[in-house]
């Protein structure tokens, strides 16, 4: 579904992405994960054409990104740090992306239901606090029924209950047969979800399996001692 | 793209700066008409309001309106929606609101007391200077990412064509005044927008006479259609390239 060939990019003299192959399929929960800086959310800004790689091509649906901006309907985005413009309303934020996508898909508004979202309509974006805002970004990213969700460290600044709701909504989107891209550093919070692992370093890509192969590999059942125990064995 | 036009010219209208600068800039232009006695003094009054504040107001409101708008333009960016789009979207929304108040205030007691080839220059002229400073504003705040620096950047310009360029030319013609530079300093002229805009409309005041020989070389080219066809030109010129500029530049921008 996405195919990533050769990507590289360079921030000034700092490679952040080098050289990565790396193919997506659909049905697959795909955890990105790797120390700060890695290139994880440089990786995933990439897929979304925010990032321009300097090298290297990206393929959706068989179809280059590059100069192309349509795909993006079929990508729910929750960014790491959601910016939004601070005079808007949690309300007239959700109507104008509304407003914009025009989507045909039926509207899933599920996490705005759950977060209950619709009783703060009226609130200023700049008053929000840091997890309100992560729901905010939430409710945009599923909002739309989009093929492909990529969240960057989804759960961060969440309260446990926020949290849960979240990740039985991935469950169930990871059942109907989409697409997910997560980074996250929680990686207890994982385990149930994800069927495949990428571990990045220093803008490559150490390992890309799937959760079955490395636990039998290496005997453990928790990704923390799975990845821990691929590293020592690295070293 | 309708629709990102809306959502940009309903949040300069609840900033209501934009609203107070159209209160401001009617008072100064029906004072100007009510004080002097003839309506060349209130016209030449409104052309420099034009020639200082309009466009002070237009670079300064632009730069400072699109570093504010970054948290829009990024999540946008996620969204369908091509990149030049997002940034048209935004010159042309910046552009319709500046030039409704510039139209509003000045323009209606410019068809009202001017006469009327002057006042309809004027209009014409004020609204591409108050465009070109906007398409500048495009073109300094991409340039950098740091606010303080855009903002600076665009004051500067402004100073630059606003103040510093006359006080140049003055120094070339007095420098030079024993060769016969005039014929340059029709080209010269061309490289500031508000001096070409200047010209354009003291040719059309009858005042150019007392602009001596070099206004008389003025008049013979910018007073011809093809000058005045030419002007404009170059004037539309001051728009379109810091504006292809920064989007070219906003096309490649990481964000």
């Amino acid at each position: 579904m996405i195919e990533l060939i050769n990507v590289s990019k360079k921030f000034g003299r700092l490679s952040v992405l080098n050289n990565i192959n790396l193919l997506f399929e659909e049905g697959q929960c795909v955890a990105l994960i790797g120390p700060n800086g890695c290139g994880k959310t440089t990786l995933i800004k990439s897929i979304l054409g925010m990032v321009l790689p300097d090298g290297g091509d990206i393929i959706f649906k068989e179809k280059n990104i590059k100069n192309d901006f349509e795909y993006r309907k079929n990508i729910g985005y929750m960014p790491q740090i959601g910016r939004y413009p601070e005079n808007m309303s949690i309300g007239q934020v959700i109507e104008m992306i509304k407003n914009i996508r025009q989507s045909n898909n039926n509207i899933d508004e599920d996490l705005l239901n759950q977060f209950q979202l619709n009783q703060m309509f009226y609130k200023q974006m700049r008053t929000l606090s840091g997890g309100t805002t992560q729901k905010v970004s939430a409710t945009l990213a599923f909002l739309f029924n989009p093929d492909v969700l990529i969240l960057d460290e989804p759960t961060a600044g969440l309260d446990p209950l926020s949290s849960e709701i979240l990740k039985e909504k991935i469950l169930k989107e990871k059942q109907n047969g989409k697409l997910i891209l997560i980074t996250s550093h929680l990686l207890s919070e994982l385990d149930e979800l994800v069927s495949h692992l990428i571990f990045m370093q220093e803008g490559k890509i150490n390992f890309y399996q799937s959760i079955e192969t490395l636990k039998r590999e290496t005997g453990e059942d928790k990704i923390s001692k799975v990845i821990s125990k691929i590293l020592k064995q690295q070293n | 793209m309708n629709r990102i036009i809306k959502f940009i010219i309903l949040d300069i209208l609840k900033n209501k700066i934009v609203l107070a600068y159209t209160i401001l800039l009617a008072a100064f232009s029906w004072s100007a008409f009510s004080l002097e006695d003839g309506s060349t003094k209130g016209v030449l009054t409104i052309l420099n309001i034009i020639l200082l504040i309009v466009p002070l107001v237009s670079i300064l409101f632009a730069t400072i309106y699109i570093y504010n708008s970054s948290e829009f333009i990024e999540l946008l960016l996620s969204q369908p929606i091509h990149r030049n789009k997002i940034w048209l979207s935004l010159f042309i929304g910046l552009s319709i609101s500046l030039l409704s108040a510039f139209l509003i205030a000045a323009g209606i007691p410019l068809i009202l007391f001017a006469e009327s080839l002057v006042g309809f220059m004027m209009i014409v002229v004020g609204c591409l200077i108050s465009t070109v400073f906007i398409a500048i504003a495009f073109l300094s705040s991409i340039l950098s990412r740091d606010k303080a620096k855009g903002i600076g950047i665009s004051i500067l310009l402004w100073l630059y064509f606003a103040l510093l360029f006359d006080g140049l030319v003055l120094f070339l013609l007095f420098q030079f005044s024993d060769y016969p530079i005039e014929k340059m300093m029709v080209g010269i002229t061309a490289s500031s927008p508000i001096d070409l805009a200047r010209i354009l409309i003291l040719l059309h005041l009858n005042v150019s006479a007392m602009m001596g020989y070099s206004g008389a070389i003025f008049k013979d080219f910018f007073g011809s259609n093809l000058g005045l066809f030419i002007a404009f030109m170059l004037l539309i010129c001051w728009i379109l390239f810091p504006f292809l500029l920064s989007l070219k530049i906003f096309n490649k921008k990481d964000l």
